[in-house]
């Protein structure tokens, strides 16, 4: 770690603006909504919310006007982010392909590309998911072996991918498979596609967690005809486009605020007069939350700077994650409260559910042990 | 200002504090070429506007200073008198001369007089001027010269003087009124802050020298950071000096017109729960070198094991925050979270 890797940054005041304007969507749009429902967090789906808050122009909005967006900075889709996962609104219809997609295709994507796909996500009518993960690629994901081969009007894809969250409701799935064989490069090889759900070929199964819920999925490609215009950015470029994202990925308010519903009901269920364990513990949660907060800003400078700060985002992650895995422990620690799937108040509720959820947090989007891989690599002993 | 400071306070303390020096300071030697080269840098007074005969840094951009003396393990009160300096500043008040500290009162200020004592003062053997703040209905900034005191010694574990002054109707230097929006907590929450920056600054030293010391010892014939159970260890040791470092200077930046109580807080509380868990890291990659005296290691350690508890542990502040928190419930919560 360097010195810099954090420097602090300000919330400027054109991107501050945007607080008031998603806080009073909010709250018109939330009134009433169960604490177990807001703790979905950005897993919580909700097409019709999605459209709504498309439609008060509050997606994509970093988005080139041409494209529906409002061309405002990193900082201020980082202010209308951090309210609605504070809120615990359900955002994750839209999130990936507003936190991901657009940006890539962006940066990588053909005018067509862009046409097709950027104004129904700014709409929050056109959702992606993200195929990365195999059966037999997780962790190490340059073995995946989903295959692109060319063809007379594009590509042919055969193979599969798991783990795909929102794949059973998303219209595209944006996938890094490879478009060689395997070969000493171990990075080489591979091309980002933006497929259409909805393709011939195409065969989607969700699979139940363990708390019963259906999030994510297997998705299986049978001789599916990709045309020309599916390629994203450069054939052979897939792992270097799949790295730029990440940082977009790990460095969000989306990486420690997934419990907050937990955080919220606990101080209400401990009440004003918080006892010498409780102040304590309370306290220290919160004190680490305005902590990454201020890491997460910092790297969100970066990212707005044109910077890659891949080592940063990562550090973000592991802390953050910890954290919002700690939550539900620390709530059943403090108070005699037990977990309730099915009855009891807002707290136990919230806190069977979210105590089921937390493994999960430092799976998706890369491990706590590849992100100290990177860290170590970072710092120079790797 | 802030690349500037850095750039200053690097090039006057690497050659300066050896482990010599730091050495020769727990047996009692005032590092004096160190402090000299202090002020002949304007280093002590940077955040003091100009009016009072400062620099005019702001405070936000003192934070690089502050963290430089936690990772130069500076044996001197730099770092308290930069505090000193910027607070008798936002009084309005001149600047001290020479090396300054800090304590809270406990006595009374009676016709100009002060009678009471100043418990665990940073170098108040060798520091020339202490800021207190008198209790009572009219509070006051007061700034006593340290020679006029009787002085009990104590040490904290790297053998910094922490000393206890009792002063016997002695006639301030300066005093003023403690400003509105200056609270009663002034010495409390500024020395929170500047150990935060202080811990920030010794956890990047550590983890230099433990990464430094891992890609240059060989075992099983290999570096052991080529080993993953040492490369998590070093990741978890960069953690936590990457959030003590954000927590710290978003104290320092919030602070600007006083110190802020939130912020100030959490950087506490973020940044003793670094140190405690930093220097463990550390001392497990050092191996047996790492707890001899001849190793520089231990003098960075045993700062962060004091620093951690001096101006409020970490129970003390989370729970300050926790009983905010608690206090406004949900409805509140968030706004609290954000508000700096």
């Amino acid at each position: 770690m360097r010195l810099t890797d954090f420097v602090h940054a300000r919330i400027p005041a054109d991107a501050e603006a945007f607080r008031t304007e998603i806080r009073t969507f909010l709250d018109r749009e939330m009134q009433g909504i169960a604490p177990i429902v807001r703790a979905d967090s950005w897993m919580g789906y909700d097409d019709a919310f999605s459209r709504k808050l498309g439609a008060a122009g509050l997606i994509g909005i970093t988005m080139p006007k041409r494209y529906g967006g409002r061309e405002a900075g990193a900082f201020a889709r980082y202010v209308v982010s951090e309210e609605l996962l504070a809120a615990g609104a359900p955002v994750s219809a839209h999130w990936i392909a507003d936190r991901q997609s657009a940006p890539l295709l962006l940066r990588y994507g053909t005018e067509e590309q862009r046409e097709r796909c950027i104004p129904g996500i700014v709409r929050g009518e056109t959702y992606m998911c993200i195929g990365m993960s195999e059966p037999n690629a997780g962790s190490d994901l340059a073995a995946i072996g989903t295959r692109a081969v060319p063809a007379r009007d594009g590509w042919v894809l055969n193979g599969c991918k798991i783990w795909t969250t929102n794949a059973h409701r998303s219209h595209y799935m944006i996938a890094l498979v490879r478009t060689q064989e395997r070969s000493d490069e171990r990075h080489g090889g591979m091309s980002q596609f933006l497929i259409d759900l909805k393709a011939p070929g195409v065969t989607i199964r969700p699979i139940r967690d363990l708390s019963g819920e259906e999030h994510f999925n297997e998705v299986f490609f049978d001789d599916v005809a990709l045309g020309r215009d599916t390629l994203i950015g450069t054939e052979g470029n897939g792992w270097q486009q799949v790295m730029a994202e990440l940082a977009f990925e790990r460095s969000g308010p989306e990486r420690f605020l997934s419990s907050m519903a937990l955080f919220h009901t606990l101080v209400d269920a401990i009440g004003p007069e918080p006892d010498a364990l409780q102040a304590f513990q309370v306290g220290r949660i919160g004190a680490k939350l305005i902590a990454l907060r201020a890491m997460s800003l910092a790297v969100t400078a970066q990212l707005d700077a044109g910077q890659d700060p891949a080592w940063a985002a990562s550090c973000v992650k592991d802390i953050g994650t910890a954290l919002e895995q700690e939550l539900p422990e620390v709530a059943q620690l403090l108070l005699a409260t037990e977990p309730r799937v099915d009855s009891g108040g807002d707290h136990a509720r919230v806190l069977a559910y979210l105590t089921q959820l937390a493994p999960s947090f430092s799976l998706r989007g890369g491990t706590r042990e590849i992100l100290r891989g990177i860290l170590a690599r970072g710092l120079g002993v790797r | 200002m802030k690349d500037m400071f850095e750039e200053t306070i690097e090039r006057v303390l690497t050659d300066l504090v050896t482990p010599e020096l730091i050495g020769a300071a727990e047996d009692g030697t005032w590092p004096e070429t160190v402090w000299q080269a202090v002020e002949d840098n304007g280093l002590a007074i940077a955040a003091a506007p100009e009016t009072s005969g400062g620099v005019g840094g702001s405070w936000h951009d003192a934070f690089v200073l502050a963290r430089a003396t936690g990772r130069h393990a500076v044996p001197a009160p730099l770092a308290e008198t930069l505090l000193v300096n910027w607070l008798l500043g936002l009084a309005g008040l001149e600047t001290a001369q020479g090396p300054a500290t800090l304590g809270a009162a406990v006595g009374r200020f009676e016709n100009d007089r002060f009678s009471g004592t100043l418990a665990d003062v940073p170098w108040g053997r060798r520091a020339d001027h202490v800021l207190t703040i008198s209790d009572g209905d009219a509070p006051r900034l007061m700034l006593l010269a340290c020679g006029q005191a009787t002085i009990a010694e104590a040490l904290n574990t790297a053998r910094e003087p922490r000393d206890t002054l009792t002063f016997d109707k002695v006639a301030p230097l300066f005093t003023a009124p403690l400003p509105a929006h200056l609270s009663l907590d002034t010495l409390l929450l500024g020395g929170a802050m500047i150990r935060s920056a202080q811990i920030a600054g010794g956890l990047s030293r550590l983890l230099e020298t433990a990464t430094d010391y891992a890609n240059q010892r060989t075992q099983f014939g290999r570096a052991i950071g080529k080993f993953q159970a040492i490369q998590h260890q070093l990741a978890l040791l960069a953690e936590q000096t990457a959030i003590a470092c954000a927590a710290a200077e978003l104290a320092f930046a919030a602070s600007e017109d006083g110190p802020d109580p939130l912020t100030i807080a959490a950087a506490k509380t973020v940044a003793s729960d670094a140190a405690g868990q930093g220097a463990t890291i550390a001392h497990a990659v050092l191996g047996a070198i790492g707890f001899t005296y001849e190793h520089s290691l231990h003098f960075t350690t045993r700062r962060l094991w004091s620093w951690r508890s001096e101006f409020g542990g970490q129970a003390f502040w989370a729970q300050r925050i926790g009983s905010t928190l608690c206090r406004g419930g949900s409805a509140r919560l968030w706004p609290t979270l954000i508000s700096s």
